[in-house]
């Protein structure tokens, strides 16, 4: 059984490895994407995770009548991929990790923004689903790289922690923590790290008598 | 020794590791769960073959789900009946104190809490749910997470998060007649957007929120998260004291007094920093009211809705969606628009001070024939409460009935939803796109806006 940097043992990867990626993306230029519309709070009542990468944007891609709306982008042919690329502010609203698990499940490994809502962006690292936060001029050039051609490839190194849009070679570096980077390289999850530490936090509930 | 801020305080006593190059270990005093985001977590030990470490700090309610009429007959939609279920099941496994329906103790998970002296100062509390915020107004670490959180907390008792910057909002003077913290808020939140507290951790301070009494303080803290804040906290003082005393869960005999004495040194030391900071006059603030999508996108009842006038790019194209979605038109005023429901209730408003404010504003009057009226108590010992003092008689008599705790028409997960198209002014936090129900546009008001409109049927200032 692997061990980790911080020494304790792995019994399943509850995560995805993320090491390297390169795709085209799927564009949502839409500022204050919430949690509502990514996974709207009817679809909350599962008590399994399945079948949420269906109802992803679910109010927006799919009619009244269930029948798909011709005219949101994932019902678009032209555009496919596991990027994700959305307006600032994404992810805003309730701390459903759900809305996570939508993304996830419908394919997408990134996401990309000029700004993510903070609750959104630590379920998703928790999930395999990394969040590059780009600035607003390197977000505008990426939606313009799509428009221009539709099946543009970007790539993400999270080793290098750099973002490259493949049509005109601009490259940027992202944040990600130290420990989050070494979870998603490798699959590992925080609750084997918290499980490992039992006898720390009992330590820490019981201080020493005076 | 460093001046530090109380949010500082709080957080740094209950590190248990600094992650190296990483988030802090830290340790929770208080969890509570609600059907919703737990089922998944419970599954997750399950597959991992754990234990819950800590059930005696462990609280559950169900609430999003549960109808709020009828609740002695077996829950109708089977996605929600079979949550609820899961819940109760989960509980009676782990031994976790579980207040399900028909049970004195059942309420809107961040309405127990307080009412039973769970929440109390200087704890970190956590629950999968964004309103957990409500509880800083104890002057406690509280914050929402996200299901595999509260499956780390379920394990271990503790959580990873990177601390937080910190803000200060100071909001000083006297508030005008009919302005309550719901109006606080709602200026707050349209002065700094839905996204100008991301990444910080807010304390509101000032004499606006002294003269709050905890009831308001909890609405204030509530809705701290629409502006992006991780949570939002108000430093204890007599008052809160005063509130959590001789509750079921609060310290007793000599513990109370050592409580006490820890509580009194729960302030921000002088001359702590903070990295952002706010300042308001409580003088500025009038009863407002919602017109978009967002929580940020509020106005005094007396303004005219704002033009895209000055916005470019994606920021107008949003503005123009959001008044699209609404039916409002740029620069027309928000008074005297036809509403079709109300909705007095939610985590943000549903407590016993909520229903005294709109039932005193109605007394006498009589609803609006257009109007659809919920009036959802917060919890069982709320509506016991509204009973006690007579509240219903005068409800009832001006045409509103009351019915059964729950998180009713705040989020459309249970029967209470708003017909697509419809209007509602809503007590509660949310107004994004469908939130209500598919097409629904909520307005988010205060308790007394919502009595003036049930009874005008239209926008009205009390």
């Amino acid at each position: 059984m692997p061990t980790g940097r911080w020494g304790f043992n792995y019994k399943n990867m509850a995560i995805d490895k993320f090491i390297k990626l390169q795709s085209p993306a799927v564009p949502l230029p839409i500022e204050n994407v919430d949690t509502d519309q990514i996974i709207p709070a009817r679809f909350l009542k599962a008590v399994e995770r399945k079948g949420f990468g269906d109802n992803l944007f679910r109010d927006w891609r799919y009619t009244s009548g269930n029948t798909p709306n011709p005219s949101f982008v994932m019902n678009k042919p032209q555009y496919s991929g596991t990027i994700l690329v959305g307006g600032k502010n994404f992810g805003s609203g309730s701390s459903r990790e759900h809305a996570a698990w939508a993304i996830y499940d419908a394919g997408f490994k990134v996401v990309v923004s000029s700004f993510f809502a903070d609750i959104f962006k630590g379920n998703a690292l928790n999930n395999g689903l990394l969040p590059v936060q780009v600035s607003p001029e390197y977000l505008e050039e990426i939606f313009s790289t799509i428009e221009k051609k539709p099946k543009s490839t970007f790539t993400v190194d999270l080793e290098k922690q750099t973002f490259t849009n493949d049509v005109t070679g601009n490259s940027i570096e992202f944040e990600i923590t130290d420990y989050k980077k070494i979870c998603l390289l490798n699959g590992y999850d925080d609750i084997d790290y918290l499980v490992a530490m039992k006898e720390q936090i009992e330590e820490f509930e019981t201080p020493p008598a005076p | 020794m460093t001046a530090k801020t109380l949010f500082d305080k709080i957080w740094d006593a209950h590190v248990v590791k600094e992650v190296e190059g990483g988030p802090n270990v830290l340790y929770i005093d208080r969890h509570f769960i609600h059907e919703v985001t737990s089922p998944v977590a419970f599954l997750g030990l399950k597959n991992r073959g754990l234990k819950v470490f800590r059930p005696d700090q462990t609280t559950a309610t169900p609430d999003h789900n549960v109808p709020t009429e009828n609740q002695h007959l077996s829950i109708v939609d089977e996605m929600s009946r079979n949550q609820v279920e899961m819940l109760r099941r989960n509980c009676e496994e782990h031994g976790i104190t579980h207040y399900g329906l028909g049970n004195d103790g059942h309420g809107v998970v961040h309405i127990i809490g307080p009412e039973q002296g769970l929440t109390q100062p200087g704890m970190t509390i956590v629950c999968g749910d964004s309103h957990t915020s409500t509880h800083g107004a104890f002057g406690a670490v509280a914050f929402g997470i996200g299901t595999s959180e509260v499956e780390m907390v379920l394990a271990s008792q503790c959580i990873m998060q990177p601390k937080p910057k910190k803000m200060l909002i100071t909001v000083n003077g006297d508030l005008k007649p009919n302005v309550t913290a719901k109006d606080i808020v709602l200026y707050i939140i349209a002065k700094i957007s839905t996204s100008g507290g991301t990444g910080h951790f807010i304390e509101f301070a000032g004499t606006a929120f002294e003269q709050l009494s905890m009831e308001g303080r909890m609405t204030v803290c509530n809705m701290s998260i629409e502006c992006g804040a991780r949570g939002g906290l108000i430093a204890p003082d007599e008052k809160t004291i005063e509130y959590v005393k001789g509750r079921q869960f609060a310290p007793k005999g000599e513990d109370w007094d050592k409580a006490v004495a820890y509580w009194k040194t729960l302030k921000t030391d002088e001359g702590a920093e903070f990295d952002m900071a706010y300042n308001f006059d409580a003088a500025d603030i009038e009863p407002m009211i919602t017109y978009g999508t967002n929580p940020g996108m509020g106005i005094k009842i007396s303004e005219k809705i704002p033009t895209s006038e000055g916005l470019t790019g994606n920021d107008k194209v949003s503005f123009q969606k959001s008044l699209q979605y609404m039916g409002f038109s740029e620069g027309e005023a928000i008074a005297g628009k036809p509403i079709d429901y109300v909705f007095l209730g939610s985590c943000t408003n549903g407590r016993i001070e909520d229903f005294r404010s709109f039932a005193q504003y109605v007394k006498g009057k009589k609803k609006a024939d257009n109007v659809v009226v919920w009036l959802v108590p917060g919890s069982v010992a709320v509506e016991k409460q509204i009973r006690e003092e007579g509240l219903v008689e005068i409800l009832e008599a001006a045409g509103f009935e009351l019915r059964q705790p729950g998180c009713s028409a705040c989020l459309a997960m249970n029967p209470d939803k708003v017909p697509a198209g419809k209007y509602s002014v809503s007590t509660t936090n949310r107004n994004f796109e469908g939130r209500q129900g598919p097409g629904a546009r909520t307005l988010l008001a205060s308790p007394l806006v919502a009595a003036a409109c049930a009874v005008t049927g239209v926008v009205s200032l009390p």
